[in-house]
């Protein structure tokens, strides 16, 4: 299975969560099978609008199962939920702890979005 | 002669500078080009009735039976409104530009356009005598004030003294306002703000290459030093300073143009003007 983390850097499975969707430096892509872990860069990062559109693209062209972010906005919410990738959740963690939350069940399962337009930005 | 009232700050009174402009001079096309936060008509006080009409932009409609998911128009779209999502390309009118481009750019013709409300023109063509006035206002939820810009410029006449009052900043909707304009003037206040703003400002009309003067609004004897200094250094022309003084802030919170209870500044305003006519011929 694979999971895509958005995260503040892309050094190894001991980075840091980044709570926000669409302006995340990195998506961490983990394939729990082996724990190998590849990082995109988020091209949406700096986007003058639709950030979150471009960042949901970005996860849904890297066939991820499950995202796991911290909060996501309305138009990024809208297009992942025409894929079937499973969004949750967590809080500013390790990838490697909040993968263990979301294998232990832990993590909150998000079905709308969990703030308005532009909240990365702020 | 078209002249554009920008400033690079919010709130250092361009709509105090063109609204009394507007009203010390005779033969007057007047725009409230604020379409954002259009407030010029609590001063003009112009009577709408009727007149408005919706402003309306084209935005892709994608027939998902034609679209062979190429993702051409995805790829193409530099404001991201557009996704290929699940096995369907998905449409955010919010952050269409209305560019045209991907039904342009689609192989298969899977993309037309349909219109969106963008927001409203109103109008009052007489005011008063030699008053003309023309505000758009934009739709909540819209990103670009562009579309409304234009629809107001539309209504242009060249036979008239047209004012813009431009929106603030220095972005494409201010770029929009001032672009076709013979002459702008920029709004200021003496304060590190206004001067940091200013400069700004000055940069975009520089670009433009149009003719350009500064108003120095709440003007204080003892604090102007820092945007006179600037315009000396510059070769900058200080058009006007409008002082920092009890009796104009209460008209403007009353909603009253100081020229109106201030005959002399009608002829300070003239006198800008005549100055703005010297330069442009």
């Amino acid at each position: 299975m694979k999971i895509a983390v958005t995260t503040v850097n892309n050094d190894g499975l001991e980075t840091k969560l980044d709570s926000r969707f669409g302006r995340a430096s990195y998506f961490a892509v983990v394939d729990t099978s082996d724990n190998s872990v590849e990082f995109i860069a988020n091209q949406a990062k700096n986007a003058s609008s639709g950030a979150g559109v471009q960042a949901a693209q970005t996860v849904a062209d890297a066939e991820v199962d499950v995202l796991i972010s911290g909060n996501i906005g309305p138009k990024a919410f809208q297009g992942l939920n025409k894929t079937d990738i499973e969004i949750y959740s967590a809080e500013e963690k390790s990838v490697e702890e909040v993968i263990a939350d979301y294998e232990a069940g832990d993590l909150e399962e998000l079905n709308s979005a969990t703030n308005s337009s532009h909240a990365g930005l702020k | 002669m078209q002249i554009t009232v920008l400033s690079g700050k919010g709130g250092t009174g361009k709509t105090t500078v063109s609204t009394n402009l507007a009203l010390s001079l005779s033969n007057v096309q007047f725009f409230d080009a604020d379409v954002e936060e259009p407030n010029s008509y609590l001063f003009i006080k112009p009577d709408f009735s009727n007149k408005s009409e919706s402003v309306l932009r084209r935005i892709p409609e994608v027939n998902q039976d034609k679209c062979t998911a190429c993702r051409a128009c995805v790829d193409f779209c530099e404001y991201n409104a557009l996704a290929m999502l699940g096995d369907e390309v998905l449409v955010y009118p919010e952050v269409c530009h209305s560019c045209g481009g991907c039904k342009h750019i689609c192989p298969e013709g899977a993309i037309t356009e349909k219109d969106k409300e963008a927001g409203e023109v109103n109008w009052d063509l007489e005011v008063k005598d030699e008053l003309e006035y023309w505000q758009g206002k934009m739709k909540i939820g819209e990103e670009s004030a562009v579309p409304i810009i234009e629809r107001l410029k539309e209504e242009i006449n060249d036979y008239k003294n047209v004012i813009i009052d431009a929106p603030p900043g220095t972005t494409c909707p201010t770029i929009e306002a001032a672009i076709d304009s013979d002459y702008c003037i920029l709004v200021t206040e003496p304060t590190p703000f206004g001067l940091h703003d200013l400069k700004m400002a000055v940069e975009v009309v520089e670009e433009l290459g149009k003719p350009y003067g500064v108003i120095i609004n709440r003007a204080e004897i003892d604090g102007d030093q820092i945007i006179e200094e600037y315009a000396e250094k510059n070769d900058i022309d200080i058009l006007l300073k409008i002082p920092f003084q009890r009796q104009i802030a209460e008209l403007y919170s009353d909603g009253i143009p100081f020229v109106n209870q201030l005959p002399e500044w009608k002829e300070k305003f003239q006198e800008v003007f005549a100055d703005i006519q010297a330069v442009v011929k």
